[in-house]
């Protein structure tokens, strides 16, 4: 019975060609569209974590003020006395670089690029996981008298010398120029879509005296030691800086210290939320696939209900017609499931490469999916059978 | 006359609806039908014919009353048990053909061999036999839509005879039909009758098909009015 019964569904599937096929598309749209989101919103977590792994697991940040928005603290800034009370009071510190941000534009000859200019050490490189293609780093001469030298990121490169060596030549920035005496090896875009190559690195003693004007240094970087605890010296640098900045026993902190872990949960938790966002506005066109097939089932509820009473004025049993439905509609929907998954899996490789995310698959998605396709082609497809095979013969022949 | 009563009915009524909105299409119908015989139901629109044709089908229940067939009482059987009873005994055609659409004759034929478990290769030749014996020999592979009206009334006759039913119910089989289609299709179902003894109940406005009965029962308000056979005097 169950081998006949499947021939008759298929046999009733490829007889009707046009709509199984729109019953098929709802479904494959929407189970497309929604593994396709999760895949793609799954790569860019993973790919903002991978970046914030790569800047090392024991880096901490140290920004003055606590809290954005409203409720926001505002902080003094750092100055380099704190560098240093930093790295000799702190154990476990391998590394302090401070850090000054300008936003300024660079010219080199016809060519003008407005870039990120980043006061800092030599220390900022090898916290931040740089290298340096060509050219060579800050020497201590440099960095102690603030001499107009930088050090370039690639685009800032491609934008003002092309695919020329731009080490020894002279770029102008506002009033002073500058040599360029390194450049630094391409890192690519950022998951969160900044260009991480526009940079321009000057010692920070010069970006204070030619650009900001002052001592102030905007955050510290530091590098803890491999095998150093990360949460004991972020214990320490708190109590430091409480105490140097005069904070008294009931106050709050008015400046945060965040280590690669805080700063990866930060940003994957908004691409998490990003993700989810997506995903719940590519369910909706599963939803929506859905109704598609109950509107093309109701449609050809005439026609299926005298079909229905043709097979039982045969002789056909209830429950054989039952199982027909439910097996045609069984195979529409999984069929289409599979289908939505073989095209979400080649879209989301292809977006990926294209978004320069990783592809990650994502069992579950699929899985959920699936069934949910599954219970959708049953939901709309076999309902109506059922009670058409519940009819008199009679009355199943006769429906208008 | 045969010996054995086929279809035993007495006292069958049936009412549509229920309340103020009742209606008694059958008001008690006593009929015996003989194995073999070959009954013509005539009478007025509205009289019952139909309603009556669906119970002795078992394609419907009667309100009350009692229906014997081959000495089974239908309204004690299930569901599946009337179904199994159409599957294996009863044969239908219909006035509107009734063959499943975007379905070829061969495959509207083979459908009754397929819910009675026959293996593909006895369906087929099964099949194609009884086309033959419609005449259709060569139109296996059309759909209905490809085929004329008379073609399409021999697909659902060879349909109807292709598990060799004990009777063979059709309501208004030329119904949809021209005179000289009609007698085609009259001289095949007579044939049925004739040689492979398959008991005819059919339902007919036109005295020229009811000719090729050998017994005439006329409806009037759900009632039998008058029951003779063909050749006695009206
Ligand atoms: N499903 C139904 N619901 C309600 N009333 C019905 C139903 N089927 C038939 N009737 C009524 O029962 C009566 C008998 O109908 P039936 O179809 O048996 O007549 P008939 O003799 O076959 O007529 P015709 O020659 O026009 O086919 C009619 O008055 C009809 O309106
Ligand atoms: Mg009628």
């Amino acid at each position: 019975m169950l081998w006949n019964t499947l021939q008759l569904a298929l046999r009733s599937i490829r007889r009707n060609l046009m709509r199984s096929f729109l019953t098929i598309l709802g479904i494959v749209i929407g189970v497309a569209a929604v593994i396709t989101m999760v895949t793609l919103g799954n790569g860019a977590t993973k790919s903002v974590s991978d970046q914030i792994a790569s800047m090392g697991s024991n880096l901490l940040m140290v920004l003055p003020g606590q809290r954005f928005g409203p409720g926001a603290v505002p902080g003094a800034p750092f100055k380099s006395a704190d560098v240093e009370a930093v790295r000799n009071q702190i154990t476990g510190v391998r590394l302090v670089a401070p850090v000054v941000n300008k936003s300024a534009t660079a010219v080199y000859q016809a060519n003008n690029w407005t870039t990120a200019i980043t006061g800092s050490s030599n220390d900022y490189f090898e916290a931040g996981n740089w290298e340096i293609a060509a050219g060579r780093g800050f020497s201590e001469a440099e960095e102690r008298s603030g001499k107009a030298v930088c050090v370039i990121g690639d685009t800032v490169r491609d934008k003002l010398f092309g695919r020329q060596n731009p080490v020894g030549s002279q770029i102008r920035i506002k009033q002073f120029s500058c040599e360029v005496i390194g450049l630094l090896k391409a890192k690519g875009q950022s998951s969160m879509g900044s260009d991480q190559d526009d940079v321009v690195v000057m010692p920070l003693r010069t970006v204070q005296r030619r650009l900001s004007g002052n001592q102030d240094i905007g955050r510290l970087s530091i590098s803890v030691k491999e095998g150093a605890s990360i949460d004991a010296a972020k214990d320490q640098l708190t109590l430091l800086l409480r105490e140097r900045r005069k904070i008294g026993e009931n106050e709050d902190d008015d400046f945060r210290v965040m280590d690669t872990r805080q700063i990866a949960e930060t940003l994957t938790s908004t691409t998490r939320i990003l993700t989810m966002l997506l995903g719940a506005v590519a369910a909706v066109s599963l939803l929506v696939g859905g109704i598609g097939i109950m509107n093309i089932m109701l449609v050809s509820v005439t026609e299926r209900t005298r079909e229905i009473g043709i097979r039982l004025a045969i002789g056909a049993l209830e429950r054989e017609v039952l199982l027909q439905f439910l097996i045609e509609a069984v195979v529409l929907s999984s069929l289409g499931g599979l289908i939505g998954i073989v095209i979400a899996t080649t879209a989301s490789i292809f977006l990926a490469g294209l978004m320069n995310v990783p592809y990650l698959f994502d069992p579950g998605i699929n899985l959920l999916s699936f069934f949910f396709s599954a219970a959708i082609g049953v939901i709309f497809g076999f309902f109506p059978a059922r009670r058409a095979a519940g009819l008199n013969p009679i009355d199943a022949l006769r429906h208008e | 006359m045969s010996d054995a009563a086929l279809i035993r009915l007495s006292g069958i009524t049936k009412t549509y609806g229920s309340g103020q909105a009742a209606f008694q299409a059958l008001k008690g119908i006593d009929l015996v039908i003989d194995t073999g015989d070959f009954v013509a139901i005539m009478g007025p629109s509205g009289s019952g014919k139909s309603t009556a044709m669906n119970i002795l089908g078992c394609l419907d229940v009667a309100t009350s009353g009692s229906y014997e067939f081959e000495g089974v009482k239908v309204e004690q059987l299930s569901r599946n048990a009337r179904a199994l009873l159409r599957r294996n005994y009863l044969g239908f055609v219909f006035q509107g053909f009734n063959l499943l659409s975007r379905t070829t004759a061969l495959e509207n034929v083979e459908l009754p061999l397929i819910y009675r478990g026959e293996p593909a290769a006895e369906r087929h030749a099964a099949a194609r036999a009884a086309l033959k014996q419609v005449g259709l020999d060569g139109w296996e592979h059309h759909t209905p839509a490809e085929l004329s009206g008379g073609q399409q009334q021999r697909v659902a006759i060879a349909r109807a005879i292709v598990t060799r039913p004990h009777v063979l119910l059709a309501d208004e089989p030329t119904g949809n039909l021209d005179s000289h289609t009609s007698q085609e299709i009259m001289n095949l179902i007579s044939g049925f009758n004739r040689e492979l003894g398959i008991t005819v109940l059919m339902v007919t406005h036109e005295p020229e098909m009811a000719a090729y009965a050998k017994r005439v029962i006329r409806f009037v308000d759900g009632r039998v009015e008058s029951d003779r056979r063909n050749g006695e005097d009206a």
